[in-house]
């Protein structure tokens, strides 16, 4: 087999692998839009503020040590325990859930029957503050996150490989457990939506506010279970793309890389988020590695924007997405 | 008291029609014009030009260019910082290949090839629309800036990838270059401010204004009472990137002196002027002033009382600037959609009816 077709082909693979990630956080999006029509440009920042909070946590600092030590004069910085992982995040899904009472509360309980575009420029108010917020309570530097997933350079597919090529693929271990967690991620989702009663009542909210409301279903309540649900997702791709790069402000950015993975699958569906995260991972990867020498490399940056953009030209609504009729 | 009509006889359809109908208001105006032009350049240094008068002028113009789009045409962008980007590197290059010609002429070529840069991002705008169309605008945002980073060409093959503004003058006095007069910079960036201002409120007050806001409001029933959707959205397109051209222009060439793509037009700035339309107000062309004055000043004024007077750590102040923009932003839109433009307006009202209550 020639080279440049293996390399291709092991391109290809971790295009997939960071294509799941993108998922990761597209799910969020797409969570909050079906339950709330809210296109909630904070996820981003809820993944890089979940993540300062559970490094936060294990590492035993003090919250707001230099806003306290800047007006107290106090030298705190750390209570000096560590906390375990497991319990760190149960602890984070804790101020998740906190987080998503008070942003249901302060927020968009009073921008309620708004136009959909304000909700969004609410949710860009929201990730400032949530940054804001985040970097004052944990300090900005760029943290390490290991909350005990395996890292490095998979053996088992390298000596396979090489084996059937000549060449061994280079996979991370932590992309193959992401790709295991997003799986299990999404068919537990599906599982709530479709069989328990929140789900089933989170779905409900979806279709019609009114139809919800008169046959009793809470819509603060399930508003609140969405943002917390979104802030579990949060969470999960906090941790990945923690563990993977470093916890940085850098993080809140891949929200951005979500929002074509969503354009492409469609707001409003889930299989949607997945089919667009893998396309946009594979298309970027191999196009960097196709074109992006000949045109002076890191159009990662804007590829799976122009890609998005070019496909919505031709089909407006996605791939999955439901088909928009506009009426006067 | 203030903002009577009455005895204020208007005998013309053109007195009628003025942009400030109201004797006090236009008083007002006049004596704001007054000030900017006549007072201020005299009593102005370097740190209030390059503090505050010269980024406020600046981003005035690049919101009034996207309060078009977005707040009169309804079409959200997210691509300003890319524009401005366009409009800077268009003079950057304008200015060194025509080293003779003004720069007045440069930057208002700038605008132009912007708007065109612009009219070509928002041809999609016919088929996608809310945010669908804010996230595309991203495209523009993200390829723009990668292709002033890795092409060259545009900043004439230097070593260090920045663009540097060459020394030149305006009848013999210098506006942009490293031996510029506080007072110049001003009044040029004033002058530009001025014109910028009276051609974005005629046009929204015109015809053209009209179609953006039938457009805004519902393009469907827009296109049925007679509003040829292509022509309306791809003509806001055009002038908001005129505009936002010539304020990139203006702020590579007069406020920074060397830019570079990714730090000078980043992401953030695109956010920066979206913001400043939200809190002044969007569909208005005050609201454009207020805001971006805001904006402007909030940093300036965190940074004294903090840094300043507090003696906080610059990074805890800049994270604070964060916390306190994001709510400001949030409680903009639940308690004032409109803005400042609009706190504006219903003080205006009270001033009319003030001492009686009704």
């Amino acid at each position: 087999m020639p080279d440049q077709l293996i390399f291709g082909m092991e391109v290809f693979l971790n295009g997939l692998m960071a294509g799941v990630l993108y998922a990761l956080v597209a799910l969020g999006f797409v969570l909050i839009y079906k339950a709330s029509g809210i296109f909630n440009y904070a996820q981003g920042v809820m993944a890089l503020f979940s993540a300062l909070t559970l490094v936060g946590i294990m590492e035993g600092q003090i919250p707001f040590a230099h806003l306290i030590n800047a007006i107290f004069g106090t030298e705190l910085h750390h209570f000096g325990w560590h906390v375990p992982g497991i319990l760190a995040i149960v602890l984070t899904m804790a101020v998740m859930v906190l987080l998503a009472i008070c942003v249901q509360k302060f927020v968009f309980r009073h921008l309620v029957g708004q136009e959909p575009i304000i909700l969004f420029m609410a949710t860009i108010g929201l990730a400032y503050f949530l940054e804001g917020v985040g970097d004052l309570m944990w300090g900005s530097e760029i943290k390490k996150l290991d909350v005990g997933l395996p890292q490095g350079i998979n053996l088992a597919i390298d000596e396979t490989t090489f084996g059937w090529f000549g060449y061994g693929f280079f996979i991370d271990n932590l992309d193959i457990v992401a790709t295991i967690i997003a799986a299990l991620l999404v068919a537990v989702l599906v599982i709530f939506a479709q069989y328990t009663k929140q789900g089933r009542a989170m779905r409900a909210v979806a279709d019609d506010h009114q139809a919800a409301l008169s046959v009793g279903v809470s819509l603060n309540f399930i508003w609140v279970m969405v943002w917390s649900v979104a802030g579990f997702v949060a969470l999960v791709a906090g941790i990945m793309w923690g563990t993977k790069s470093g916890v940085q402000f850098s993080l809140s950015l891949i929200a951005l890389k979500a929002l074509p993975v969503l354009m492409l699958g469609g707001f409003t569906s889930i299989p949607g988020a997945i089919v667009g995260g893998l396309i946009i991972g594979v298309g970027e990867k191999l196009f960097e590695f196709a074109i992006g020498p000949l045109v002076g490399g890191a159009t990662e940056n804007w590829f799976a924007y122009v890609l998005a953009l070019i496909f919505l030209v031709f089909r407006p609504q996605g791939l999955f997405g439901e088909k928009i009729i506009e009426r006067v | 008291m203030f903002y009577r009509e009455a005895g204020d006889f208007k005998t013309s359809y053109r007195e009628d029609n003025q942009t400030f109908p109201i004797k006090f208001d236009r008083y007002r105006y006049y004596s704001v014009m007054f000030a900017a032009f006549a007072v201020v350049p005299f009593l102005i240094n370097d740190y209030w030009v390059n503090a505050i008068f010269l980024p406020f002028l600046i981003y005035s113009i690049a919101a009034i260019g996207l309060n078009i789009l977005t707040g009169y045409c309804g079409q959200v962008s997210l691509g300003t910082g890319g524009f401005m980007a366009v409009g800077a590197y268009g003079c950057y290059k304008l200015m060194t290949a025509f080293p003779e010609v003004s720069i007045l002429i440069h930057v208002i070529l700038a605008g132009g090839v912007t708007g065109m840069v612009c009219v070509l991002f928002g041809l999609p705008s016919l088929r996608i629309k809310g945010f669908y169309l804010a996230v595309a605008t991203l495209a523009a945002q993200f390829f723009l800036v990668w292709l002033f980073n890795r092409v060259p060409w545009f900043y004439n093959y230097s070593a260090s990838g920045q663009i540097n503004a060459p020394e030149r003058t305006i009848f013999g006095i210098a506006v942009t270059g490293p031996n510029t007069q506080a007072w110049a910079t001003y009044l040029f960036c004033l002058v530009i401010v001025t014109v910028c201002a009276l051609v974005a409120r005629n046009l929204t007050r015109g015809m053209q204004g009209r179609q953006w806001m039938a457009i805004r409001d519902m393009d469907i029933a827009a296109e049925i009472i007679g509003v040829n959707p292509l022509k309306a959205k791809i003509s806001a397109f055009a002038v908001s990137g005129f505009f936002v051209g010539i304020a990139g222009a203006l702020l590579f060439a007069v406020y920074l002196g060397a830019a570079e793509a990714g730090d000078s037009f980043g992401i953030t700035k695109s956010f920066l002027v979206l913001f400043m339309i939200i809190i002044g107000g969007l569909g208005s062309i005050f609201g454009s002033f207020a805001g971006a004055a805001f904006l402007v000043l909030l940093p300036v004024f965190l940074k004294n009382v903090l840094v300043g007077w507090l003696g906080w750590p610059t990074d805890m102040a800049a994270h604070l600037e964060f916390i306190i923009v994001g709510a400001l932003i949030v409680i903009f839109l639940i308690a004032e959609p409109h803005g400042l433009a609009q706190l504006w307006r219903v003080a205006k009202e009270k001033l009319r009816l003030w001492p009686f209550p009704h």
